[in-house]
């Protein structure tokens, strides 16, 4: 009994996701090198940095999708397990083709028990959580259409009711807005900073570009190089936690509201050389 | 009245031991096929399929020299080139390409190796004809059972995997995370796939199981917008082909005056090619049809805006 408690009383306190020294090497290459962070209830974080950062690796490394060479991930004070329905997953590259015979609820309905066995049997109840999630993600209109007809942003959205069915506490987002046009960029990013809000979802999104995201960030992993700074974007976004990431000297300009991360004069002794190039438009 | 019937249903059609089995066996295999074949066009394995088509030749004709029954050999060697296909790469799409035409290859040079030993040995005539493009009116009725059990055991394989394939075909990644053991899922459909493609080798040929695996399945999938309606039109459309191609094959004997019936496999495939072309022509008028009023709103607002402009 009193082991009951303490075990409820450890998850109630637990961050939900523990990131400790994690590190991965494929191939010979690393990837990432001692990445630690935590992410507590229905935080909304951005996973920022350069393509080739290590983003996706890190993102496997917490689904269980990748094994690290050293370091630990914990989801709710629980080592991960393969076996995990506390998390959502919108990966990358989700080729939906037009052909597939799969309306947008049915996709959803998915996320429920697509990892179960068997045919599923029509039910009341699997219907009206289908239809009470794409109410939630604003995609009642679509339900009937077929995911492959859909528009990028419409996907998108099919595709967080999908991993948002199952109740996870956290959601991961790998660059969800890659493909997207601004505007349905921009309604994506909302909608999730909702729902973290409305359903204490917890969400980590990966993105090259943190402009959109700087309104709803609660906090940021800045992910260069394979190292990782974490915290709020007032304490990361700074030239010298960030200098130090990359390695070399950055700048970080404030321009009208938006953040540009600036690479400095490289350190080479190159007289004619004074301005500093963009690393990265953000 | 009864003309027309006499004249659609030729005389004896239903007292015939050998449409009546055909009739059954074509039906069931339809059925596995259809099935199977709409999760083989979803996971595009098509190319896969039609390779496991040339695997069971080399079987049926290898069964055929050694004396054994051809549907053992089949089914038999397609669950080995599955495996072995799964085992160099089928699982990712890359390498997917190679590993069956690899396979590919290698089971039509067996299938040429043996069908030439078995005409040099005299043993029986029309072998190449047989393995590759069927024969169902001469199946033995003591098929039957052995043809029903093997169906059952790929449906079953398949409606044991249903989610997590469906899952799979989806995303690997989500999948994956969602704890699906996506390799093992892709090799239970393998292997249903490769029982399903022996089977109909038996029917309608190993050659031509590709087209009562696919053709079904993807006029079903122009159709319909679930996979649970596509796999029933799947079902509708591939046993009526079938049934439909066994009665144009029994007619046929009694087309002009020769008496010579022609091969049962090419009605049940033109039916089915015919099917698809149907299915084409209504998919395209639906799409115009649903197109035409959507066009004229958008139309109007934009020109709204630019008067506003």
């Amino acid at each position: 009994m009193t082991l009951m408690t303490s075990q409820a009383a450890r998850a109630a306190t637990a961050e939900v996701l523990d990131v400790e020294g994690v590190s991965v090497s494929l191939e010979g290459r690393q990837i990432l090198t001692d990445v630690s962070f935590t992410i507590g209830a229905g935080q909304f974080t951005g996973l920022i940095g350069p393509n080739g950062a290590g983003k996706t690796t890190l993102l496997r490394v917490i689904l269980g999708l990748q094994r690290p060479s050293s370091g630990t991930v914990a989801v709710l004070g629980q080592p991960r397990s393969r076996r995990n329905s506390s998390i959502g997953y919108v990966p990358q590259k989700v080729l939906l083709d037009s052909d597939l015979p799969m309306r947008a609820k049915d996709l959803v309905a998915l996320g429920i028990d697509g990892n179960r066995l068997g045919i599923p049997l029509p039910s009341k109840r699997r219907s009206e959580a289908v239809r009470e999630m794409l109410h939630a993600v604003d995609a009642d209109r679509f339900a009937d259409a077929r995911v492959g007809n859909l528009s990028g942003g419409e996907q998108q959205r099919v595709l967080i009711a999908h991993a948002l069915i199952s109740r996870p506490k956290l959601l991961l987002l790998d660059e969800p807005l890659a493909n997207l046009d601004l505007r349905s960029g921009q309604e994506v990013i909302s909608l999730l900073a909702r729902i973290a809000a409305e359903q204490h979802v917890a969400v980590l999104l990966s993105a090259h570009e943190m402009n959109p995201l700087l309104p709803v960030m609660d906090r940021v992993v800045y992910l260069a190089g394979g190292r990782a700074a974490s915290g709020t974007t007032e304490q990361v976004i700074q030239p010298e936690v960030l200098s130090k990431l990359y390695g070399h000297h950055v700048d970080v300009l404030h321009v009208h509201g938006r953040v540009l991360v600036v690479a400095g004069a490289a350190p080479v002794p190159d007289a004619g050389r004074t301005a500093g190039h963009v690393a990265e438009v953000g | 009245m009864h003309q027309l019937w006499t004249w659609v249903f030729e005389p004896g059609l239903f007292s015939s031991q050998p449409v009546r089995v055909a009739a059954i066996i074509g039906g069931a295999v339809a059925l596995v096929s259809a099935v199977t074949g709409v999760f083989t066009v979803m996971r595009g394995q098509s190319f896969g399929g039609h390779a496991l088509g040339d695997v069971s030749a080399a079987g049926g004709s290898g069964a055929l020299l050694a004396g054994l029954d051809p549907l053992a050999g089949f089914v038999g060697l397609g669950i080995v080139g599955a495996g072995v296909m799964d085992m160099i790469g089928v699982q990712r799409v890359r390498s997917r390409d190679l590993a069956t035409g690899i396979v590919l290859g290698a089971a039509i040079g067996l299938s040429a190796l043996f069908l030439y030993l078995e005409a040099i040995s005299g043993a029986t005539t029309g072998a190449p004809a047989q393995i590759l493009f069927g024969s169902i009116f001469t199946v033995s009725p003591s098929a039957i059972p052995s043809v029903v059990a093997l169906g059952a055991i790929a449906l079953a394989g398949i409606a044991i995997v249903w989610r997590p394939l469906l899952l799979a075909t989806v995303s690997t990644d989500i999948a994956a995370a969602r704890g699906v053991r996506v390799r093992l899922t892709g090799l239970v459909f393998m292997l249903a796939l490769a029982v399903s493609v022996g089977l109909s080798s038996l029917a309608v040929g190993a050659i031509l199981s590709t087209a009562l695996l696919i053709g079904p399945a993807a006029t079903a999938l122009r159709l319909t917008k679930a996979v649970g309606q596509a796999v029933a039109a799947a079902c509708l459309i591939g046993v009526g082909a079938t049934w439909l191609g066994i009665l144009l094959a029994y007619d046929s004997y009694y087309w002009g005056s020769s008496h010579q019936g022609l091969p049962v496999s090419f009605f049940i495939v033109a039916v089915i090619f015919a099917g698809y072309l149907l299915s084409g022509l209504a998919a395209a008028l639906s799409a115009a049809r649903r197109r035409q009023p959507a066009a004229t709103p958008p139309a109007t607002a934009q020109a709204r805006d630019k008067v506003a402009a």
